[in-house]
């Protein structure tokens, strides 16, 4: 099916879809599963040995949640600055993305590209491209979560 | 035993974000599954349904995008407890402070020290 450039724009739009939707390659739903699930799985099990390690030095439960993190998120950005992340993203697609890692990937991806615009509105700006929308999610949730319990605790 | 059900946990989260951008056929990118996983973690700790699977797998829980929402939520209650209505605001983004300030920073430095392949 084409598109028939006599039709108003929305229906091209369909056709367009419909179009690229027909040619590209269909994900290989059940291989993508197995190589997310044990990737993730590698990813969280190694974060489970930074956790214990925290634990262990007597931060609280929620501050070694937070200091692992810190931990993947170091290693993820520097991964994706040398372009590693990108060959395991190819295979392991959500296994590195939904853990923390994706989080910095998607900061220090857009800012790389974006260091010929300069350091304050390319790499400085570039960083919440995905990140900036992560936040404000993440933070009106947390702040609904918090006036919630203030007032009906 | 923690190890193998954060294995199993952590890999299962993975595994409902690659069905949703496969079974759309891509039309769920990166960064809806990034803002909905942060959001759906802190729906679900505020509902206490995450708390459970955090005991169960540890950092099977945490280290995926829903526990970065668990960070926050739980945050904001435990600063509503110790602060009032100053927690409301304050607690979420303290419990994620380590977290963001991490990829702020490294982010930013590794941005500038690397050069983007080909």
């Amino acid at each position: 099916m084409d598109v028939d450039f006599t039709k108003p724009a929305g229906i091209q739009r369909k056709q367009y879809r419909d179009f690229t939707d027909q040619i590209n390659p269909k994900p290989n739903v059940l291989v993508n599963a197995i190589w997310a699930f044990v990737v993730g799985g590698i990813i969280c099990t190694v974060g489970q040995g930074f956790l214990n390690a925290f634990l262990a030095a007597g931060l609280p439960v929620l501050e070694s949640g937070a200091m692992t993190a810190v931990v993947l998120i170091f290693i993820a950005a520097f991964l994706t600055g040398l372009g590693v992340f990108d060959d395991i993203a190819k295979y392991a697609g959500a296994g590195v993305i939904v853990p923390i890692t994706g989080f910095a990937n998607a900061m220090v991806a857009p800012a790389m590209e974006a260091r010929n615009e300069g350091l304050v509105l390319g790499v400085g700006a570039r960083l919440f491209t995905i990140a900036g929308p992560v936040l404000v999610f993440g933070i009106v949730a947390a702040w609904l979560t918090g006036l919630l319990y203030f007032l009906f605790r | 035993m923690i190890f193998l059900t954060a294995f199993i946990v952590g890999g299962l989260i993975c595994v409902v974000g690659q069905l949703l951008m496969d079974l759309t056929n891509y039309k769920v990118t990166l960064a809806h599954i990034l803002v909905g996983f942060v959001t759906t973690g802190a729906v679900l700790s505020a509902l206490g349904l995450y708390q459970p699977l955090v005991e169960l797998a540890g950092a099977g829980a945490l280290v995926p995008l829903t526990g970065f929402g668990h960070i926050l939520a739980q945050g904001a209650i435990r600063g509503v407890e110790t602060d009032g209505l100053l927690g409301v605001f304050a607690g979420g983004v303290e419990a994620a402070a380590a977290g963001v300030t991490a990829a702020v920073v490294f982010g930013y430095f590794f941005a500038i020290v690397f050069k983007p392949k080909g």
